[in-house]
């Protein structure tokens, strides 16, 4: 199945975690916060949130800013 | 010096740092440790995929260091709440910046909007830190709906323009029952000084140091020059005439004549 991370298309296996999304991207844990279709996902539910077909994850980090 | 305290945590700088425009993520942790900061601003940005390295974050984390996520590139107070439980979420502080400024050429921050946002979040257990016009009306609803500090601008952000609303920011000093920080526009060390000088509680500073010539150097004057406009404003400074009739400093006793 397809996902939209941060507007670019992602292959993953139907039925997969974000735990497994963020392993299979080489993602950190710490430092980052993810939301699947506008609403925050917490880390603590990384494990049992499962995706689905064409949903839309926005994935951020710490940037420079005043 | 008193120490500054923001929802029960003490600080003992009064001077906040942003993280923006520096040259090298070295220089801009150099530049915090130069200007003994305990509260530093971060931004957000949606990971890029094909660079996953660049890591800002460990050159500003430090145990005396308070981090503060920014909403930073939100346009609304719905926005805001969004970008406020990402921010939680990744950096693991409910201590939040609220700006919310979506015009992108002044960057003037939007009254309603972040009155509505602060009173969300204070719901949602947020510590904020609302980044303001100097209207003390503003301010003081701001503080009634449970903001911990209200942050006026002195200029527009970036512009180095140094206090441009300075009366106000006086009458919002003078109302405020929460400390008040003198956000955005202060482009030199004296700005700095002035705004303690009036009894800011604190001052953010970011602009003026990153594009410094010698940014380190810079944090360590803004370091000085912030501590140097606090002692003055506890030390009571002297009034001002409202005329330019002098008052001696010396005994005008004329002791050379007989």
């Amino acid at each position: 199945m397809k996902v939209q991370v941060n507007n670019k298309e992602v292959e993953m296996i139907p039925d997969s975690t974000l735990t497994q999304l963020t392993a299979q991207l080489e993602l950190p844990v710490q430092g980052i916060a993810i939301a699947v279709n506008n609403k925050m996902i917490p880390r603590t539910e990384w494990e049992r949130f499962t995706l689905h077909e064409n949903d839309n994850l926005v994935i951020i980090k710490a940037a420079c800013g005043g | 010096m008193e120490k500054l305290v923001i929802a029960g945590r003490e600080f003992n700088s009064r001077l906040f740092l942003g993280t923006g425009k520096f040259n090298s993520n070295e220089v801009m942790e150099q530049s915090i440790l130069a200007s003994g900061t305990e509260m530093v601003t971060v931004a957000m940005k949606r990971i890029d995929m094909d660079n996953k390295e660049d890591d800002m974050l460990k050159h500003i984390i430090h145990p005396n260091i308070q981090l503060l996520p920014n909403t930073s590139g939100v346009r609304d107070a719905e926005e805001a709440v969004f970008a406020a439980q990402l921010a939680r979420e990744a950096f693991g502080t409910n201590w939040l910046k609220l700006e919310i400024h979506p015009d992108p050429r002044y960057l003037l921050p939007d009254s309603i909007e972040t009155l509505k946002a602060t009173e969300e979040l204070v719901k949602l257990g947020f510590v904020v830190l609302p980044y303001c016009q100097a209207d003390p009306v503003l301010c003081k609803r701001l503080e009634e709906a449970g903001a911990a500090t209200v942050m006026p601008l002195g200029a527009p952000i970036g512009t180095n323009k140094g206090l441009q609303t300075k009366e106000f920011l006086q009458i919002i000093i003078e109302q405020a029952g929460i400390p008040v920080v003198v956000d955005a526009g202060i482009g030199a060390p004296s700005h700095a000084a002035e705004a303690m000088e009036l009894g800011a509680s604190a001052v953010l500073v970011n602009t003026a140091i990153a594009v410094a010539g010698n940014p380190v150097e810079m944090a360590r004057a803004f370091k000085a020059a912030t501590e140097a406009g606090r002692q003055a404003y506890e030390a009571g400074l002297g009034l001002q005439a409202d005329n330019f009739i002098a008052e001696a400093s010396s005994p005008l006793t004329a002791f050379l004549n007989k």
